[in-house]
């Protein structure tokens, strides 16, 4: 099976990344048809146990969005998903799994460019390396 | 899991929005196919009456307990079909959406591949709405004060309509008056009406109105609570003046042996370290400012002659700042623009020629109650022969704002005739294109023209005292290329106004933080929706008026402060807000009552009680804001999120990954 278009699985926070998203839509900006997004109320509602989950059922790549630092509707839900999946990256990384497979970036309601081009970009980096069979074993 | 669910999906075909790109029978289909679905439909348009009749019907005949919706945003039409479910007799939270037009269809043009996304996206949705629970919202009374922070046109505009219906507002203006920038105007394009005569009526509306508390000279703290019912602390600055007693004489003004440049002035006036903004200031009652306030300064060793001249004893050395809390039920922000500062374009040569000025400087020159008593005038007090007005500095340009500041032509226009009418000087308009295009601006363009402004269309490259002629000598020479001749242009002239952007408050960013709304790209606050909610927020209770959403000119900024007064309003006659439901809740045979989620919460929704001797969290409902923080924090897995349980997003993250076979 040819798996060189791989699978990404986005958490996008309500408030801003979903609406970022929205906006890239309503632009009817392009980007690649990759990801799938689940919307969150806050990215601080993502566990990390979610995107080890999405990588053991087949992801190739976890995409976690929130509201750049300062803007959480919930005051700090963002800090704490930077911090908690900081700390995941490391151990993954550890274990063997590439860095790009979890990505954490922020994205405003108003920039639907963005969130096209970090997209994009993720899209790029897991083209990059080959599929994940880490949890194939 | 209880009885045997029955889900109903349906497709919006949104013309050819998604029809265009998904293949949406194909989907229906497919969605036809998977477990639990009784019926799968596609239609044209569903968010009409006739396609939520649909899924009303059917939840009604087919005895569906489930709904699916695969359409556009959730944030654009989630809440109308859960109200139709709502309507049918389904509890409004077994519903699910899916989004297949701003995420798929609208940004893939494979066909293939954009159908196949909407099969996955739809697929994860009702996988998800198996795992829904009925949930039920609770009803709150609505505050039915209103905070209105800013008071300028708009701010006011709001805060009047809402007090003249009856309810009460409170009005907190950060400066020592209210009335903003419209204030500052001299007149108002394009009748060339008084501004100020216009304003100050309101302005005095307002400082008498029964139901209007103005909080002047204070600034919002810090906010909390929900719509319906928020919680506000107002600083209120010490004016070091007794309110109650200060008549507003003025004495201790002209006794202050301190001047220093006043802001209403735009710097082309002094004012004391004590002082009154301007003539009809309301409140009309002097300020002191403490950091040119000589007797605070020396720590009450020197000075304090505005002490020995007041006759009311209002002076108050002793005054500190104060916090006010109060409640509010809706929140309108109407913090307005500042202006954008042109000697950060240094080849225009602002603050470097002394008779570079910017608008705001030349309508406190032209207005009858400025410093000059509406005389123009150049630095060495002659009438300038000749003036260029230069638009968009700023606007409309790559390096500093790329949009359009909307209002500049028109003011620049309106100096035009001003200066023809008071100096009889040459006129030049600089301007990259003429937008006119309000009720009679066109027309008065026209008028204008006709009075013999010279119009050039193209963007000045600078403005140089470098003269290279007889007649440039002891001029300002504006460079710029005629675009229409094709041809530079040296355009020798006594003085230079520049039209300078409307940009974001600089203070826009913490704002926007306190009452947790968003900013554009540009700065300025983010409407909820561009065209039909251009008053409200993504905040709900919370509405913006005026230029802190983007420029505007006095009759929009009139209609948008309207428009977040009646949405205020909408909310305080309704009398009560439904609660967020999809909240925390803790499953206490798990809890071992570690207390993580009350150190976790910014909002204090858990608290750790002792529950027949065990230490459990309980949630608090009125405080959780649902964000699910906690429910991450939780190490014993019994905090959980309702709507957002781990089983509905490990459902999704399993569609979503799924491998297909076949
Ligand atoms: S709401 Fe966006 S990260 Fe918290």
């Amino acid at each position: 099976m040819n798996n060189s278009e791989p699978k990404i699985v986005a958490f996008c926070c309500n408030w801003c990344s979903y609406a970022g998203a929205d906006l890239a839509g309503t632009s009817r900006m392009q980007y690649p048809a990759n990801l799938r997004i689940i919307r969150v109320m806050c990215s601080g509602r993502v566990n990390p146990v979610f995107v080890l989950k999405a990588l053991r059922v087949g992801a190739d790549g976890v995409l976690v969005l929130g509201c750049h630092p300062g803007d959480c509707h919930y005051l700090t839900g963002n800090y704490r998903t930077r911090r908690r999946l900081s700390i995941t990256m490391k151990f993954m990384e550890y274990m063997g799994i590439e860095p790009e497979r979890i990505q954490v970036s922020w994205c405003s309601a108003s920039e639907g460019s963005r969130f096209a081009e970090v997209v994009t970009e993720v899209t790029a980096d897991l083209k990059r390396i080959s599929p994940n069979r880490l949890f194939n074993d | 899991m209880e009885d045997e669910k029955r889900i109903g999906v349906y497709i919006c075909h949104c013309g050819l929005n998604i029809a265009g790109t998904v293949d949406v029978e194909e989907l229906a289909q497919y969605a036809a196919a998977l477990p639990n679905v009784v019926v799968s439909r596609d239609y044209r348009y569903l968010c009409s009456d006739p396609g939520q009749d649909l899924l009303k019907n059917d939840i009604k005949e087919l005895g569906l307990n489930r709904v699916v919706v695969a359409s556009c945003s959730p944030r654009m039409h989630e809440h109308t079909f859960r109200k139709a479910c709502q309507a049918a007799g389904l509890n409004p939270y077994l519903y699910e959406h899916a989004n297949i037009r701003e995420h798929c269809s609208w940004v893939h043009a494979d066909k293939e591949q954009a159908t196949q996304k909407a099969k996955d996206l739809l697929r994860a949705a009702v996988q998800r709405v198996h795992y829904h629970e009925p949930l039920e919202v609770r009803e709150v009374p609505v505050n039915p004060n209103t905070l209105v922070v800013g008071a300028g046109i708009a701010g006011i505009e709001a805060a009047l309509k809402i007090a003249n219906g009856g309810h009460k507002v409170y009005l907190v203006e950060k400066e020592a008056s209210i009335g903003g920038h419209m204030i500052q105007l001299d007149t108002t394009f394009p009748t060339l009406d008084c501004s100020e005569c216009i304003m100050t009526p309101k302005m005095s509306e307002v400082g008498h109105h029964p139901n209007i508390e103005l909080l002047a000279y204070s600034e919002v703290e810090e906010v909390s609570g929900s719509v319906g019912n928020f919680k506000v602390k107002v600083r209120k600055k010490a004016r070091y003046v007794d309110e109650d007693k200060c008549i507003g004489c003025g004495i201790c003004e002209q006794k202050c042996p301190w001047k220093v440049p006043s802001e209403f002035e735009v710097g082309l006036g002094k004012r004391g370290a004590v002082y009154i903004p301007f003539a009809q200031a309301i409140p009309n009652i002097a300020t002191i400012d403490k950091d040119h306030c000589v007797y605070i300064q020396s720590e009450g060793k020197k000075c304090g002659a505005c002490i020995k001249f007041c006759d009311a004893g209002a002076i108050d050395f002793e005054q500190r700042d104060q916090i006010v809390e109060l409640e509010a039920g809706a929140i309108i922000l109407a913090t307005g623009y500042d202006v954008f500062d042109p000697s950060q374009i240094p080849q225009y040569g602002y603050r470097k020629y002394d008779n570079v000025i910017t608008a705001l400087e030349f309508e406190r020159m032209t207005c009858a109650s400025g410093p000059t008593s509406g005389t123009i005038r150049l630095k060495d007090g002659k009438t300038p022969r000749s003036a260029a007005i230069i638009h968009c500095v700023g606007s409309r340009d790559k390096n500093y704002c790329e949009y359009c500041s909307r209002i500049c032509c028109m003011y620049a226009l309106k100096h035009a005739h001003h200066l023809k009418e008071k100096t009889n000087a040459d006129v030049y308009g600089l301007y990259i294109d003429m937008r006119c295009t309000g009720d009679g601006y066109e027309e008065f363009y026209k008028r204008v023209s006709e009075e013999g402004v010279i119009f050039i269309k193209g963007k000045v490259a600078n403005v140089t005292d470098r003269a290279i002629t007889e007649e440039e000598k002891g001029k300002l020479v504006v460079i710029a290329e005629d675009t229409l001749l094709g041809k530079m242009m040296r355009i020798p002239v006594d003085m230079v106004i520049l039209c300078p952007a409307m940009i974001p408050r600089s203070d826009a960013t913490d704002v926007a933080r306190k009452f947790s709304i968003t900013q554009k790209a540009t700065g300025f606050f983010l409407e909820r929706h561009a065209k039909l909610e251009p008053q409200a927020t993504a905040v709900d209770g919370i509405f913006i008026a005026g230029c802190c959403q983007f420029p505007k000119d006095i009759p929009d900024s009139v209609s948008h402060g309207r428009a977040a007064a009646a949405a205020a309003l909408e909310l305080i006659d309704k009398g009560s807000v439904t609660t967020e439901a999809a909240i925390s809740c803790v499953d206490e045979t798990l809890c071992h009552g570690c207390g993580i989620c009350e150190e976790i919460c910014e909002f204090q929704a858990p608290r750790v009680v002792l529950k027949d001797g065990k230490r459990v969290s309980t949630v608090n409902e009125a405080l959780c804001k649902g964000c699910g923080v906690c429910a991450v924090a939780c190490p014993s897995g019994a905090m959980s999120i309702k709507h957002f349980t781990r089983d509905e997003i490990a459902t999704m993250i399993e569609a979503l990954t799924a491998v297909e076979n076949g």
